[in-house]
């Protein structure tokens, strides 16, 4: 039997939110149904250093409690990290790498190590920026993983997300709009390589 | 089990004694004598004593009492014979004397 | 039917903390037990709870903010980590001498130095011996059971108790996790009502106790801890009929023909059953044994487990610097002997300190020393780290 199990690896710096964005990953799958381990690597809190994030997603409880070295996929938060963090480390070929950037697959996988897998890149910052006027990479990143991975089915995901959107910012229903623009930018634009 | 501090004597067992030697009830030092500790006792000369009251809240223990503004005869059941009452005292009506029990 | 949700394990402690709304909170910060307190006041904040909140200056002073309200006849709770909890060290003694049945969560990590905030069990292995009993959390969900089982257990034996979790690998990561309705845990944990307290009639608290007393206090101190294994076992068997969660003192894992198996306690057990399933799929005779109740020590239940494996290597994420073995180690090695079981071949492992991580790989490594011990007979040094660089 094929392990159901989908492991993931965020890489960010201290402060972009790639800890929120992993255990914003773990809500959206747990609202689908699954069993999910959101988690961060700590260390010294430190603004703008190389941290790491990860998710288990599967259908059964995991009960490893270790970090993952072996993952499905691996996201990139910031693609400044790809030349100072070995990124693909331990990547199954047969997964993908998901990279917050406006340059192309091609572009970037010259930097990859010979990573022979799937390259994605997504500019979240751009989407960010025009739909929301402000640099939160998060919800157009996220949408972008969903997209890749398939862990979650996208029109459960878009519709629980708008839900959340709804709860959390419902004082202020501009910003559910552009997030759900952002969400569907980042699954409509991501591009595979 | 016991509850009482004066049913924890030396014979009480560990089945019996309260939990963390807790006692259950107030001012149990009332039953403690501890007059047999002193080798002088305070004597009052009624007639050198003004009443000032100097002497009762110096007192370290029990032994003075005092009633309607007034101290009245000292408590040796429980006067270890400090003798600070003695020192305090402006008027000398204080002695501290050989305790012949 | 509970509820269904995904916390981590501090937010889950704070969550059953909400739902018993204990009289008082005396706590102090630290990593990474700094969350409870702070989720925690939010509660109080927004009057979700009755909770008398009271920030001090060090969690010395917040376990004697505990130790003076308990006495006085409340419910008194706190949540530290690592120094804080050796700081609070002292109360601890008097908290549990004093017989107040206080709940302290403890987010494991560990000690300086080099200074260290990630996980291992210094923290709680260095007052293991002040009295206090003491459960491990190997998930989330075991995190919040324990806590919603730790006052019914603490309040009937007149001790204190600490419900331990791992720091960061468990107190920081999101899991699935079902909660129980706040009616039932409000039947469940029931109302404090001690004989005797400050408020209701006079009383002295930790008064001197003389050479004359003071060891027949000591075995009263005992017996308590003693008569807490039938408390433990009850407790979580009416848990279980509530949840369907059952739990014991420790468990067994894959143990039935097991010829070699590990004990270990916390987060890593977890790990531990994937290496141990992954071996039992290639047919190795592999099994473990999760210790969940540290304080009363399971020696019987451990003993009588261990009896008929080849060989067993005992998990320590802390070490004694005793020159021979981890705190585990000693007390495994001590319950057998009482046991008159002599056959099985120990070796004491220190492993996971200071965040070190444990991998599936890191176990079977374990597995494979003993394997080669119980085939050739030899068991070598019986003190080892494991995944350290040579």
């Amino acid at each position: 039997m094929k392990n159901e199990m989908i492991e993931i690896r965020w890489h960010g710096r201290g402060g972009q939110g790639a800890k929120t964005a992993a255990l914003l990953l773990a809500d959206a799958a747990f609202h689908t149904g699954k069993f999910v381990q959101g988690f961060p690597e700590y260390g010294p809190e430190r603004m703008g250093a190389p941290i790491t994030a990860y998710n288990r997603i599967s259908e059964r409880r995991c009960t490893v409690h270790s970090n993952i070295y072996e993952p499905d996929y691996v996201v990139v938060v910031d693609e400044t990290l790809l030349s100072c963090v070995e990124v693909t480390a331990g990547l199954k070929p047969e997964g993908a790498i998901i990279i917050n950037s406006g340059k192309t697959p091609q572009a970037l996988r010259e930097l990859l190590k010979g990573y022979t897998g799937r390259v994605c890149t997504i500019d979240a910052g751009r989407i960010s920026e025009e739909e929301l006027g402000k640099n939160f990479p998060n919800t157009p990143m996220l949408a972008a993983v969903v997209k890749v991975s398939g862990i979650v089915e996208p029109d459960a995901f878009v519709t629980n997300m708008e839900q959340s959107f709804r709860h959390k910012f419902a004082a202020k229903p501009q910003v559910v709009e552009g997030n759900l623009h952002a969400l569907r930018r980042g699954m409509e634009e991501v591009r595979v390589g | 089990m016991s509850w009482q501090a004066s049913e924890m004597t030396p014979e009480v067992t560990w089945r019996e004694i309260t939990p963390g030697c807790a006692i259950f009830e107030g001012g149990t030092s009332v039953a403690v004598e501890t007059g047999d500790w002193r080798t002088k006792k305070p004597v009052l000369d009624w007639d050198k004593c003004r009443q000032c009251l100097l002497c009762a809240p110096v007192c370290p223990d029990m032994s003075i009492p005092v009633k309607d503004g007034k101290r009245g005869e000292f408590q040796y059941f429980f006067c270890k014979g400090c003798g600070i009452c003695a020192e305090a005292c402006p008027f000398h009506a204080i002695t501290m004397v050989r305790d012949e029990k | 039917m509970g509820i269904r949700e995904r916390l981590s394990g501090n937010e889950a402690i704070a969550y059953a903390m909400k739902q018993i709304d204990p009289d008082v909170m005396g706590a102090f910060p630290i990593t990474p037990s700094t969350e409870i307190p702070q989720y925690f006041s939010s509660y109080v904040d927004n009057g979700e709870v009755n909770t008398e909140f009271i920030a001090v200056e060090s969690e010395h002073s917040a376990l004697s903010t505990c130790i003076g309200a308990q006495a006085a006849g409340a419910r008194a709770v706190s949540a530290t980590s690592s120094c804080g909890l050796i700081y609070m060290a002292e109360m601890l003694y008097v908290a549990a001498s004093n017989r107040l049945p206080i709940t302290l969560a403890v987010s494991c990590r560990a000690l300086s130095g080099p200074i260290n905030i990630n996980n291992d069990h210094s923290d709680a292995m260095s007052v293991r011996d002040c009295g206090w009993l003491m459960l491990f959390a190997e998930t989330n969900q075991e995190a919040y059971d324990n806590y919603l089982q730790a006052m019914r257990i603490g309040e009937a034996v007149g001790l204190p108790i600490m419900i331990c979790q791992d720091g960061f690998i468990t107190s920081h990561a999101i899991e699935n996790i079902e909660l129980v309705e706040d009616d039932k845990v409000k039947a469940f944990v029931g109302e404090y009502t001690p004989q005797h307290t400050l408020l209701k009639n006079p009383m002295a608290v930790g008064p001197y106790a003389t050479p004359v007393y003071y060891i027949e206090s000591k075995r009263q101190q005992a017996q308590a801890m003693i008569d807490a294994k039938r408390v433990v076992r009850a407790v979580a068997d009416e848990f279980a009929r509530m949840t369907g969660r059952q739990y014991d003192l420790l468990e067994s894992y894959r143990m039935e023909d097991a010829e070699r198996a590990i004990v270990i306690m916390g987060s890593s057990a977890g790990t531990a059953k994937q290496a141990v399933d992954e071996l039992r799929e290639l047919g190795e005779k592999v099994g473990l044994i999760k210790i969940r109740c540290f304080r009363p020590f399971p020696a019987e239940e451990l003993a009588q487990a261990l009896r008929n494996t080849l060989a067993f290597g005992v998990m320590d994420k802390a070490d004694s610097f005793n020159a021979h073995c981890g705190p585990i180690y000693a007390e495994t090695a001590a319950a057998l002997y009482a046991q008159g079981v002599g056959a099985p071949k120990g070796i004491s492992y220190i492993y996971g300190l200071g965040g070190r991580d444990v991998r599936v790989e890191s176990i079977k490594r374990v597995f494979s020393d003993l394997e080669e011990i119980s085939r050739t007979g030899e068991t070598g040094e019986t003190y080892r780290y494991l995944d350290v660089r040579e």
